[in-house]
């Protein structure tokens, strides 16, 4: 029954971060830089909601208590969020937000590859589905952060400043706390600092081609995924994604 | 829908003169009536053309800016399920717009300065999508009324005499009936909802009821080029053919959700066999037309502004590109 509740925990962080970096590139729709971009990008977007269906709904079962994927997406308010700070911040310019969603991706991948060996086999076959997803939105901003690093002077300054101020959010995805040792320990979830080596070894590839320099390792921001204290950017986004649901508590189907 | 045919202008287009062009002509025109298909390479009229030219690219940017209206939701969608269908359309929205731009290119024109067009406010697009999407209804609207109305007015075009445009169509029209469904059933859900989300969805229907029925064109006794289009085959059906046909399949939908069109002078003519309905607004189709719609504006500046905002990436992926070919032919 606890380890339920830890699997539930767990699982809520993985939905929420899908769901909320679904959310910030779907605001890309109507501003990307060209069309076929903003294709890709409202593909990505679909991607990573379906994933946040199939993490929450599994997540809604194990609880036990009758929430469904919409109750957790829609009902809850910032102090039960559990995505990590990282997928909260605005999209920024188009370097910014390619680059959010290189370093998310090239983490999901070492994640989703490692879990596709979790004791639970359920959430095994959510990660390799998620994992032929994540692969292709790694490729994708992968090239980009590579097409504006070495691109112009202008791209390569741009995207230089992204990393810079995307990079003390990338330590909390690789620190365990105690659920994530927990999961460890249950077989479920992989070591976080393992995972470690292969998403160095992925994002300097791409850097060094790049012609970017990777940002000095400072102090790293936490406090999304254990929920201790989010950004104030969650509010906004909870308000506008959940408006409906708060607006009309009284209707049963949308 | 999206073929309005907007513009009767398409520029001086000189006449066959002599002799051999005169036969020329009339071959071609055989060829039409044969129903053969006219392919890219083939001899074409320069009036046929830039008649397919200003359609499709109508078309096409209708695809592309109807995708803004509908976006604005995307965010706010009130389920999961919902936000999920709701990318979907919009993504085949992009690749409808995608795909016409490629049919209208064969015709020698470049996308690019289509685009410039569109964005200099130059070239026409549906008028519809310069209505706001105020509620969650309106997103359910748009697939039932303006989804279906495209249905209507494409299906004819899978048999357009232009090959690459008839082919567009079919591809097209499969997704538009997924669009449409999608739409309805989100009305339908309202419409037996709660009585704020009935009135929601009547609110919306009275909104877009008239703009829906301007999306086939003005009357046909308007419309400055329907005779030689269909002479073409560009078009097959008129454009008050289309939206009768629109209204007598609607009406029978309306009233399985519960809904009352908002049109007092509307009922079943049984000498006709159709639904008799009251006077389009065609002062305010004109109005929107000339671009004082409640969102022309809205509509266009957000495309330049994402225009503007993506030069540097553009540009960069450009200079990118041109280091690559420079180093692949050093190496
Ligand atoms: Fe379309
Ligand atoms: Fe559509």
């Amino acid at each position: 029954m606890a380890e339920d509740r830890a699997r539930f925990e767990y699982l809520l962080r993985l939905g929420d971060n899908s769901l909320i970096l679904g959310h910030r590139l779907s605001e890309m729709l109507g501003n990307a830089p060209a069309l076929e971009e903003e294709m890709a990008l409202v593909n990505v977007a679909l991607d990573l909601i379906g994933q946040a269906r199939l993490f929450l709904g599994y997540a809604g079962e194990l609880e036990g208590a009758g929430r469904d994927e919409d109750a957790l997406a829609y009902r809850r308010d910032v102090l039960d969020y559990r995505c990590a700070l990282i997928v909260e911040l605005p999209n920024g310019d188009f370097a910014h937000a390619i680059g959010r969603l290189f370093l998310i991706s090239a983490f999901d991948f070492e994640l989703y590859g490692a879990l596709r060996e979790s004791a639970d086999r359920r959430l095994a076959a959510i990660a390799e589905k998620s994992l032929k997803e994540v692969t292709y939105h790694l490729r994708h901003a992968g090239e980009w952060v590579i097409r504006l690093g070495d691109g112009t002077e202008e791209s390569h300054r741009r995207m230089q400043k992204a990393l810079e101020d995307l990079w003390m959010y990338t330590g909390e995805l690789f620190t365990p706390d105690a659920l994530d040792e927990a999961m460890r320990e249950a077989g479920i979830a992989p070591d976080l600092a393992r995972l470690r080596e292969g998403w160095d070894r992925r994002v300097d590839a791409v850097l060094r081609e790049a012609t970017l320099t990777r940002p000095a390792e400072g102090w790293m921001q936490s406090g999304g995924k254990d929920g201790r204290m989010h950004t104030e950017h969650l509010g906004y986004i909870l308000a506008e994604m959940q408006f409906l649901q708060r607006a009309y508590p009284d209707a049963r189907a949308w | 829908m999206y073929t309005q045919g907007l513009d009767g202008k398409i520029g001086p287009v000189r006449e066959a003169e002599t002799a051999e062009e005169k036969e020329r002509e009339a071959r071609f025109q055989a060829r039409i009536d044969a129903e053969e298909r006219i392919e890219p390479n083939d001899w074409m009229p320069e009036g046929y053309r830039r008649t397919l030219i200003r359609q499709i690219s109508q078309h096409a940017h209708s695809e592309i800016v109807g995708m803004l209206p509908e976006g604005n939701w995307v965010t706010r969608a009130p389920t999961l399920r919902r936000k999920a269908i709701l990318l979907a359309k919009i993504q085949d929205e992009a690749g409808h717009g995608l795909y016409l731009y490629s049919a209208c290119e064969t015709l020698g024109v470049e996308r690019a300065e289509l685009v410039e067009q569109l964005l200099a406010g130059k070239a026409k697009y549906s008028s519809i999508f310069n209505y706001p999407t105020l509620t969650w209804a309106d997103v359910g609207m748009i697939g039932w009324l303006v989804d279906g109305a495209a249905i209507m007015n494409q299906v004819p075009l899978q048999r357009c005499s232009y090959g690459p445009y008839a082919r567009a169509m079919v591809r097209i029209c499969k997704e538009e009936s997924f669009h449409q469904r999608q739409g309805y059933e989100i009305v339908m859900t309202l419409a037996q909802g709660t009585p704020e989300q009935r009135r929601m969805a009547q609110e919306s229907l009275d909104r877009w009821w008239w703009p829906a029925l301007m999306m086939f064109g003005p009357p046909d006794s308007d419309s400055v080029h329907t005779a030689q289009s269909m002479k073409w085959k560009i078009k097959r059906v008129t454009n008050d053919e289309l939206r009768q046909k629109f209204v007598d399949v609607t009406v029978p939908q309306a009233e399985r959700l519960g809904l009352r069109i908002p049109d007092p002078q509307l009922r079943w003519n049984p000498e006709r066999g159709h639904y008799d309905f009251g006077p389009v607004p065609w002062d305010e189709f004109w109005r929107v037309i000339a671009g004082e719609g409640p969102c022309n504006r809205e509509r266009l500046e957000q495309r330049r502004r994402a225009h503007e905002e993506g030069r540097w990436v553009r540009e960069a992926a450009l200079a990118h590109a041109e280091k690559r070919r420079l180093r692949d032919r050093a190496a």
